[in-house]
């Protein structure tokens, strides 16, 4: 019964349960956040100093930038660079849309809509190993895809996807993979977005004349936008460290940076090399979160 | 302009096992404000967004002038909405949000949706704020911008949704007022929600009363406050509610029926209170319920409130009284039922002192002790 | 109603896109042996036990598994520990430093695992804690405290703060006020907290492959034989990673949606 008043998150005038409390001056809160700030600081800032400084010293304990020098020398970086970063812009619009799409397809609530999101919850659970594995198992040679292909008829002999020769191949089928598992955590987001938005601003602009569409890009997008940026942030950073699905997927025959640094420490006992492709894609990470900090600003008294 | 037919209106929830809106059939003139009153969770908000289109009916039919709605999306349905929490759009600034309907709609030009969002906002005096976000707005001025973007558009129907609800009640005044002001120039038709028994009175040309998913009441908003169709109604309408004393007319109030033949006595009957004889005169029209026990409605304004024992008057005593300023409201208790009396400001009395109510005999309703229904004559 | 059709068709499309991969592992993981082999494959095979058992009693596997839920575990209850308490300050407290912390906090996601796990490595080599449960857990545990801190922090607000005050207008101490008002209502809500690390943790590769050597959890015991290995065992492995995380996710479901709200 929509008589009754709105829950008083949806209400404007300021409610007893929304009124500012007073700022706390004991020592409660600090007490309260201290242990975690004491373990982030052990176990996150610690090895971050150290694997910063870890890149910036050579093998023989010199500082500079010996180890970016070989980094850069080596013949698989610019490919793994460039790899990388095709992947990334051709995975996050994808995953933006089909996350969009099941955002709103839940948030419409219709009949059943737990259970719809629950599915699309499901890769969640996926490790991106698991995932690498099924869409290995998808596009190998004897794989799936071949064998739904040949048995509809539509190709004769099985098309080599996984082919050492066709980066762009192996790039797509890693966006696939990247695609179906990881863009879970994005309708999350997305939904938690839509579900703060008050339902009376979406009727609001169904009263006043707005199509689904024009609803869509000039209501819900804008009031959507703090989410969509977190959900961008977030999956970028995700996005440069994807290597278990790549290995899975391309074995040897493509490298991203997260699978070298892996291999340097893995294979070839060079901390000092990983670190250095470490501190890259913690670069790269924040850099593109600041382009997204900067290209959506956030204004807080334009959002409801 | 346009009117608005509800035809056999129904509306359940929770697949069937809430029925918020039942069967309401309403008729609502070209350029009327029609009030819908009622308790929180009487349908009234659900009926309302049944016409807006944001509730598919389960059945019935809506129209709106010549057109049948029914299935029609919101924005198919030419009509504009002010919503109880204003819901005017954080990230738009006043002047876009005005503008936001017409915008939508995509017939009119920019010069022509500057001028009329222009006066829209000068209609509710907005002239300077266009500026601004809502953020930056009082809870007042933005239920203006709310107002001001329904009436842009120039709807055929204006849709209104406690829209003061949110407001203290200080601007609740002026803008009750503003509004009735407003709408009337422009001639739109305008159904009203609201659980506000007052904002019903003051605002609406006609006024229906819902009770669990029905019309119990529709009528100019006078003749309802003058004459409930239900105890129902009458306790709704009006501060304080309606007293409702059992009687019965005629003789000794002993309890179970009574012969229906008894004689009312020849002078017109009388409606009896209590066991010590206290009596006020009925209308003739009363004499055929002679030997019932009904219920006597009677507004707290049409007693008088007597110091010494008088014809047609009924003794009580007083439990409180409550200076209200332009009048004093005494709470007496009569037998066993407690009547509120509204009296002259200067009235005062200790607890317990002994008084005569004497209510004016042409201002009495008469209701079923039952079914709660008025009755007129057998 | 047309829109409704289109809806349905929409939303089971795009379950279908999820699920339908899942269902071709587990028939991978399931079928007879021969039938992997045999091409094309045929996407309704007899099933068998045989890959699956052959996995299970492969070296190394069952240790692998409980190793992984060990760490899991004991990422679930530090994360819990650390994080429940942060997440309670900033749902109840308005203190200087507040955004602060909540701004490091979110943003320690920015920082890759693989920038941290390299250091942690040589670290826990020179403190002899290499190629141990704790030090893959407590790497695990640095990952998922944003996420507990931000969920139990939602859950936490949503519980009114006026029902805490009450409590302690009516004789509670503020530690026996959230232990008798907020904590019943909150606990479901705080273990999914502790549900979403032990699901980050039991599917975490890069760290407990970089962290482990001789003795990996589950995911970098696979990832290590992935060359080696064949089909039929990594279709029963990818099985055996993904399948219990349904379980939890859907106990957790309700409160995964918090990690979206917190801003």
């Amino acid at each position: 019964m929509a008589s009754v008043s709105a829950p008083a998150s949806q209400r404007r005038p300021v409610t007893p349960s929304a009124r500012p409390r007073a700022r706390h001056r004991g020592w409660t809160p600090y007490l309260l956040l201290a242990p975690s700030v004491a373990f982030l600081a052990v176990f996150f800032i610690a090895p971050l100093v150290q694997g910063i400084e870890l890149a910036f010293t050579s093998t023989s304990g010199q500082y500079g930038l010996a180890t970016f020098h070989s980094m850069l020398n080596d013949p698989g970086f610019l490919s793994a660079l460039t790899d990388t970063l095709i992947m990334l812009a051709i995975v996050l619009p994808v995953q933006l849309v089909l996350a969009m799409a099941m955002a709103l397809l839940v948030s419409s609530r219709p009949k059943g809509s737990g259970f719809w999101l629950y599915v699309y919850m499901l890769p969640l659970g996926v490790s991106e190993l698991t995932s690498g594995i099924v869409w290995y198992s998808v596009f190998t040679q004897q794989g799936w895809l071949n064998s739904i292909l040949t048995s509809l008829g539509v190709i004769h002999a099985p098309v080599i996807w996984l082919s050492y020769s066709n980066s762009l191949l192996i790039i797509a089928t890693i966006v696939v993979a990247e695609a179906w598992r990881s863009t879970s955590i994005i309708v999350i987001i997305l939904v938690g977005g839509l579900d703060a938005i008050p339902r009376e601003y979406l009727e609001a602009a169904d009263v006043f004349y707005a199509s689904p569409w024009r609803k869509f890009w000039h209501v819900t997008l804008p009031l959507l936008r703090p989410a969509l940026r977190t959900a961008l942030i977030l999956r970028t950073v995700l996005a440069f460290e994807v290597f278990a699905t790549v290995i899975a997927l391309a074995g040897g025959s493509l490298s991203v940076l997260a699978t070298k640094a892996n291999n340097a420490y893995t294979q070839f006992q060079e901390p000092h090399l990983a670190a250095a492709y470490g501190v890259l894609i913690m670069a790269l990470s924040v850099l593109a979160t600041a382009i997204f900090l900067a290209g959506l600003p956030v204004r807080e008294e334009r959002l409801p | 302009m346009a009117d608005i037919v509800i035809r056999a209106v129904r509306k359940t929830f929770d697949r069937g096992r809430v029925t918020a809106v039942d069967s309401v059939d309403l008729t609502v003139a070209d350029g009327e404000l029609f009030v819908l009153l009622g308790p929180s969770g009487c349908g009234k908000t659900t009926l309302l967004r049944m016409i807006a289109g944001l509730e598919a009916a389960d059945r019935g039919t809506i129209m709106i002038g010549d057109r049948e709605v029914t299935t029609l999306p919101p924005r198919k349905r030419d009509l504009a909405m002010v919503f109880q929490n204003y819901a005017v759009f954080p990230h738009l600034t006043v002047e876009q949000n005005i503008a936001f309907g017409l915008r939508m709609k995509g017939d009119a030009g920019a010069t022509e949706i500057k001028e009329k969002v222009r006066q829209a906002a000068e209609l509710v005096d907005l002239g300077g704020l266009l500026g601004r976000r809502p953020a930056q707005l009082s809870g007042g001025q933005q239920q203006r911008v709310a107002v001001a973007r329904a009436l842009a558009v120039s709807p055929a129907v204006l849709l209104m949704d406690e829209p003061l609800s949110n407001l203290d009640a200080l601007l609740r005044l002026k803008f009750r007022s503003d509004l009735k002001r407003i709408v009337h120039e422009l001639g739109t038709t305008v159904i009203y929600v609201t659980h506000d028994q007052v904002e019903a009175l003051s605002l609406a040309d006609r006024m229906a009363v819902m009770r669990e998913g029905r019309i119990v009441q529709a009528g100019p908003p006078l003749e309802v406050y003058d004459h409930p169709a239900s105890t129902f109604v009458g306790g709704f309408l009006g501060s304080p509610p309606m007293n409702f004393l059992p009687v019965a007319i005629d003789g000794a109030v002993s309890p179970g029926p009574r012969s229906p033949d008894a004689a009312c006595p020849d002078d017109g009957p009388r409606a009896m209170v209590g066991p010590r004889g206290d009596s006020f005169p009925a209308p003739e029209a009363m004499r055929g319920w002679c030997g019932r026990e009904l219920l006597a409605g009677i507004r707290g304004e049409n007693m008088d409130v007597l110091s010494e024992r008088a014809p047609g008057a009924v003794a009580g005593k007083v439990l409180v009284v409550e200076p209200l300023g332009a009048q004093t409201l005494v709470t007496v208790a009569s037998e066993d039922t407690e009547v509120k009396v509204l009296t002259a400001p200067g009235y005062t009395a200790p607890p317990g002192r002994d008084v005569w109510l004497r209510p004016a005999p042409d201002k009495v309703r008469w209701y079923d002790p039952d079914s709660g229904a008025e009755l007129t004559s057998p | 109603m047309r829109r409704a059709v289109l809806r349905y068709t929409g939303a089971a499309l795009l379950a279908a896109w999820v699920l339908f991969p899942m269902y071709l592992l587990t028939i991978g993981a399931f079928s007879v042996q021969s039938a992997i082999y045999h091409y094309p494959r045929d996407i309704l095979p007899s099933l068998s036990w045989g890959t699956m058992r052959f996995f299970l009693d492969s070296q190394g596997v069952p240790t692998a598994l409980g190793r992984s839920v060990i760490v899991a575990a004991i990422t679930a209850a530090a994360s819990a520990a650390l994080g429940i308490p942060a997440g309670y300050a900033l749902a109840r407290y308005r203190f200087r430093g507040r955004d602060a912390y909540r701004v490091t906090i979110v943003s320690t996601r920015a920082f890759p695992v693989v920038v941290l796990s390299i250091p942690l490595a040589v670290f826990a080599l020179q403190w002899g804690s290499y190629d141990t449960v704790w030090a893959v857990a407590f790497m695990h545990t640095a990952l998922t405290l944003p996420f507990v801190v931000l969920i139990s922090s939602s859950v936490l607000t949503a519980v009114p703060a006026d029902l805490e005050e009450a409590a302690q207008v009516f004789g509670c101490s503020r530690p026996a006020a959230f232990a008798r008002v907020t904590l019943p209502l909150a606990i479901p809500g705080l273990a999914a907290a502790g549900g979403f690390a032990l699901l980050m943790s039991y599917n975490e590769v890069f760290a407990a492959s970089v962290l482990t050597l001789e003795r990996p959890t589950l995911p970098a015991f696979v990832l290590n034989a992935l060359t080696s290995s064949p089909e039929p065992y990594k279709y029963a492995a990818a099985w055996l990673l993904m399948v219990p995380t349904f379980v939890f996710i859907f106990f957790i479901r309700r409160y995964i949606l918090g990690v979206g709200r917190a801003r």
